[in-house]
């Protein structure tokens, strides 16, 4: 036996077993695809694969997607890929046992069958020569009709041993097809194209029998073909001639069988991968639905909805989880909500004492009045007494209102009644307000930019309070020069900035003069009516708009307060219309000498020149303050009225000194009043800056 | 000064303290006060010194401020004045919608409040004999009163006021703050909010279809102004 037996099995049956196979390999390949270059996209390689790659990936992100993040998708499908490989094998396996089972048997019976068939030729080749080695009188010619006769005789003869288990076939030995040793065969086998040619080569010449696996083609077209064993030999005819007998051994009954088999294995290995699958899937869901359970209550109470629980069934791993988490749940809440009372608590104290100390106020208020209207008739010790009550109650209900603000801002019930507004009105209001208090130390306020409606929609109430504390800050840090308020409006946001000339502000101090209580020098006596409120109240009316305030300030060059808001509510502030940083800035300034181009917006990064502010101080001796009435603000005005203020002495030498810093003469004037002299070295880090939102 | 009517005051509050310190004051100017601490006696108080202007504490034990605010302005259309600790938006807005003409908030100034209460009592004193026409509405100023189709409309004397600035000029578009000035007697500009409320009130018992108004029309970003006659 040679061993090609295996190797080359019935065609149709090989092919019919590689096609899961295929399948496989496509499927095996897709997952490394997916687990390997095309999820995580490391494609290396060429730019042409690379473009392939991406290409593909394209339509594939969604499938990605869900495959990044669907773990049960993804322990099913590798569950039936495995399974899959597991079932092929075993498949393999039990078919190539069950295959050569069969045609061991097969093989066995037929070299039997085959070995009887040979010797049976041999037998009647030898008495036939008897014979006719008798009847010696015998031409060629009819000895060679004899052989003719012999070997068709002998082919029917041994064929009707087994009707439709074997045909048998005899062809001539080598190319010698004389003498009438044609091809013949039984039961309408075609001869010449049932025999593989290398079969005959084989025992052409060797007295040994050979046997290969072939095809059976008939003459007959309609009957196709069918695998076969063949097993042939080179035996001899009555004449000593060599001929070659050969015994087809039908296999279309093992075919059958091993195709039952095989069909009998796919259809069981097909449930198998199917159930495992399914069970895979329902294992999975075990697990993952209280997974996605957890997750979605954990994405809900991070959302403020702290109520939500797990629901806990069993006492298993999962249920573990659920109480663990649940009980998470539940502490935090606790804590929460401790904290949430703490703070509702305190801004309700907040409220309460300001409001319980209104009723006891309104009658010291009134008191102090009806004293004050009746000083006059008082001795001057009792007078001034009657003065300084009657100022100070203003200074303490001011803080009192500004108190309360600040602690419905805290409390999240400041409310926005927003409604379009010209900002101009409520610009030129607040500054006929501040002119008394202007006038007191002598500056002037111009406004800038009011020749078009600046339409917002807006809190006038807000609005008003925040540029009143702006004004009244400005001017009462403006020592004397003119205090700047411009309007503006672009896009989608409209900007009132106020503008002085006065102390300024250090570096660091533009974000920190919104903070509650802040001093700029705690050195310095608070003699001005300011509640150290005022500004962060200005801070989170502008926040409550949307919108921004901001402080710029250098050290002895004045400063900038800029207040932007959207034109409508609720829409996003992207810029404002006016620079933070002032143009006659002493950086700007200092770029404009240089002939350089004055960046409006930039933010100076050099180092703060401390000598600046140091040098300039002694500019500004501290002169005695005159004991005149405080300044406030508006007593009838809404709270928040509070100016954030380092007082500065304003007496009537030091003002006729200062010079109005007027934009135009800006340089010049400016000039004489700053010693050191400017350049872009000298600038100070402005401060900055303070988000709105 | 002389010319202003010394008139009743009723002060409902339960502050002893305030309440006598509001006494000095009101007699100062020449007032004639009245005392009721609680809130259940507030109406009885009322009915019997038929005062010319009410004082109202919005805090008060037994009936609240805000319930015997509705109850004078039940059978009365005296002026009644809040006194209030609270300036936020909702609680004045309450008060002002219960009937309350006008409010002080705590802590005022004696001049504040007198201010206020002398504004609401000037009107009764300027009864020129004048005819106003306002959308289909007859406004006689002297008689004080409103007709539709020779149906009289009760109206609060602030109510009457407010329809008779507008209906005065009906070519202007008041302002907000021109009619806090003009009806409130406001020398600065104050709470808005007051106008809006009350031209609620007075379109709730004015118009057809208060939804849709046409005795006073809203002109947006503006203020308000007399519909067409």
């Amino acid at each position: 036996m040679s061993g090609d037996s295996a190797a080359s099995t019935p065609g149709g049956t090989g092919a019919r077993a590689e096609r899961p196979v295929g399948r496989t390999s496509a499927g095996s390949r897709w997952g490394r695809l997916l687990d390997g270059g095309l999820l995580h996209g490391g494609v290396q390689g060429s730019p042409v694969l690379r473009l392939f790659l991406r290409w593909v990936r394209r339509p594939l992100l969604p499938v990605m997607r869900l495959w990044r993040r669907n773990i049960q998708l993804r322990v099913v499908v590798t569950t039936l890929l495995m399974s899959l490989g597991v079932v092929l094998l075993l498949g393999f396996v039990v078919i190539g046992q069950v295959r050569n089972g069969l045609l061991d048997a097969k093989v066995k019976a037929s070299q039997s069958q085959a070995t009887g068939g040979f010797a049976a030729a041999k037998q009647g080749a030898d008495e036939e020569a008897t014979v006719t080695a008798d009847a010696a009188s015998t031409t060629d010619g009819r000895s060679s009709q004899n052989v003719i006769q012999w070997m068709s005789d002998l082919v029917s003869s041994l064929s009707s041993g087994g009707q439709g288990a074997f045909d048998v076939v005899t062809l001539p030995a080598g190319d010698n097809s004389g003498g009438g040793r044609g091809p013949r065969a039984s039961g309408g086998v075609d001869p010449t194209a049932s025999i593989p040619e290398e079969l005959r080569a084989r025992i052409n010449g060797s007295m040994v029998a050979a046997q290969s696996y072939a095809r059976i083609v008939y003459k007959d077209s309609d009957k196709g073909s069918q695998p076969a064993l063949v097993i042939g030999k080179q035996v001899n005819d009555p004449n000593g001639d060599p001929y070659q007998l050969y015994y087809l051994f039908p296999l279309s009954q093992e075919e059958k069988s091993l195709s039952l088999v095989k069909g009998t294995l796919a259809t069981a290995g097909l449930f198998v991968v199917v159930l495992l699958g399914a069970i895979a899937w329902l294992v999975v869901r075990q697990v993952v639905t209280p997974v996605r359970m957890a997750a979605g209550v954990a994405e809900r109470l991070s959302a403020g909805r702290l109520q939500e629980r797990m629901k806990v069934t069993g006492e298993d791993d999962i249920a573990r989880l659920g109480e663990a988490f649940n009980k998470m749940a539940q502490n935090l809440q606790l804590k929460i909500q401790q904290l949430e009372d703490l703070s509702r608590m305190q801004r309700r104290f907040v409220s309460d004492v300001s409001h319980e100390l209104r009723t006891p106020l309104t009658t010291v208020r009134m008191a102090a009045d009806v004293i004050h209207e009746a000083r006059e008739d008082f001795d001057p010790v009792t007078a001034r007494s009657a003065e300084l009550l009657a100022d100070q109650l203003d200074r303490f209900e001011s803080l009192l209102a500004d108190l309360l603000e600040i602690s419905r801002f805290d409390a999240g019930a400041a409310a926005l009644e927003a409604e379009p507004i010209d900002l101009r009105e409520v610009v030129h209001r607040v500054v006929s307000g501040a002119e008394p208090l202007a006038e007191r130390k002598g500056t002037r306020i111009r406004v800038v930019g009011d020749q078009q409606p600046i339409v917002a929609e807006a809190d006038a109430r807000r609005v008003e309070r925040v540029l009143r504390n702006l004004v009244v800050n400005a001017v009462e840090h403006g020592e004397g020069r003119d205090v700047v308020v411009k309007l503006a409006a672009a896009g989608g946001a409209v900007a009132v900035a106020v503008r002085d000339y006065g102390v300024g502000l250090k570096p660091g101090e533009a974000t920190r003069v919104f903070s509650r209580f802040w001093r700029a020098d705690p050195a310095r006596a608070r003699t001005t009516g300011g509640t150290g409120l005022g500004l962060s109240i200005a801070l989170e009316d502008a926040r409550l708009h949307g919108g921004w305030l901001q402080a710029w300030g250098e050290p002895g060059g004045g400063s900038q307060f800029r207040l932007t808001l959207p034109r409508t509510a609720d829409e996003p502030l992207r810029g404002s219309p006016i620079p933070l940083e002032p143009k006659d800035s002493r950086r700007n300034r200092g770029l404009d000498d240089a002939g350089l181009p004055s960046g409006g917006e930039k933010r100076a990064t050099v180092p703060v020149q401390a000598t600046g502010d140091r040098m300039a101080s002694p500019r500004d001796p501290i002169a005695s303050r005159p004991a005149e009435a405080t300044p406030t603000a508006d007593p009838t005005a809404l709270p928040g009225n509070g100016a954030r203020v380092v007082p500065r002495p304003a007496s009537g030498a030091r003002r006729q000194e200062a010079v109005p810093a007027v934009e135009t003469a800006g340089n010049d004037s400016e000039g004489s009043a700053d010693p050191e002299g400017v350049g872009p070295r000298d600038v100070t880090q402005q401060g900055e800056v303070f988000r709105g939102r | 000064m002389m010319s202003f009517m010394k008139g009743r005051v009723l002060v409902v509050d339960d502050d002893t303290a305030l309440a006598e310190m509001l006494g000095i004051v009101l007699r100062g100017e020449g007032f004639e006060p009245s005392f009721v601490a609680d809130g259940d006696k507030a109406l009885a108080a009322f009915r019997e010194t038929k005062p010319d202007l009410v004082l109202l504490d919005l805090m008060l034990p037994g009936r609240d401020g805000i319930e015997v605010c509705r109850l004078i302005r039940a059978e009365s259309g005296v002026p009644i004045v809040m006194l209030t600790a609270k300036s936020d938006t909702v609680d004045v807005v309450v008060g002002l919608e219960s009937g309350a003409d006008d409010y002080v908030v705590k802590p005022f100034k004696p001049k504040e409040l007198v201010a206020r209460i002398r504004a609401r009592l000037r009107r009764s004193e300027e009864p020129a004999p004048e005819q106003l026409a306002i959308g289909d509405l007859v406004i006689d100023v002297a008689g004080h009163s409103v007709k539709r189709d020779g149906q009289s409309i009760a109206l609060t004397p602030l109510e009457f006021d407010l329809l008779v600035a507008l209906a005065r000029k009906p070519w202007q578009v008041f302002t907000r703050e021109v009619l806090l000035e003009q009806v409130w007697g406001y020398r600065h500009a104050a709470d808005t909010r007051l106008v809006n409320v009350h031209v609620q009130r007075l379109r709730s018992k004015v118009e057809k279809d208060p939804e849709k108004p046409e005795i006073v029309v809203t002109v947006r970003g503006v203020g308000y102004k007399a519909g067409p006659s």
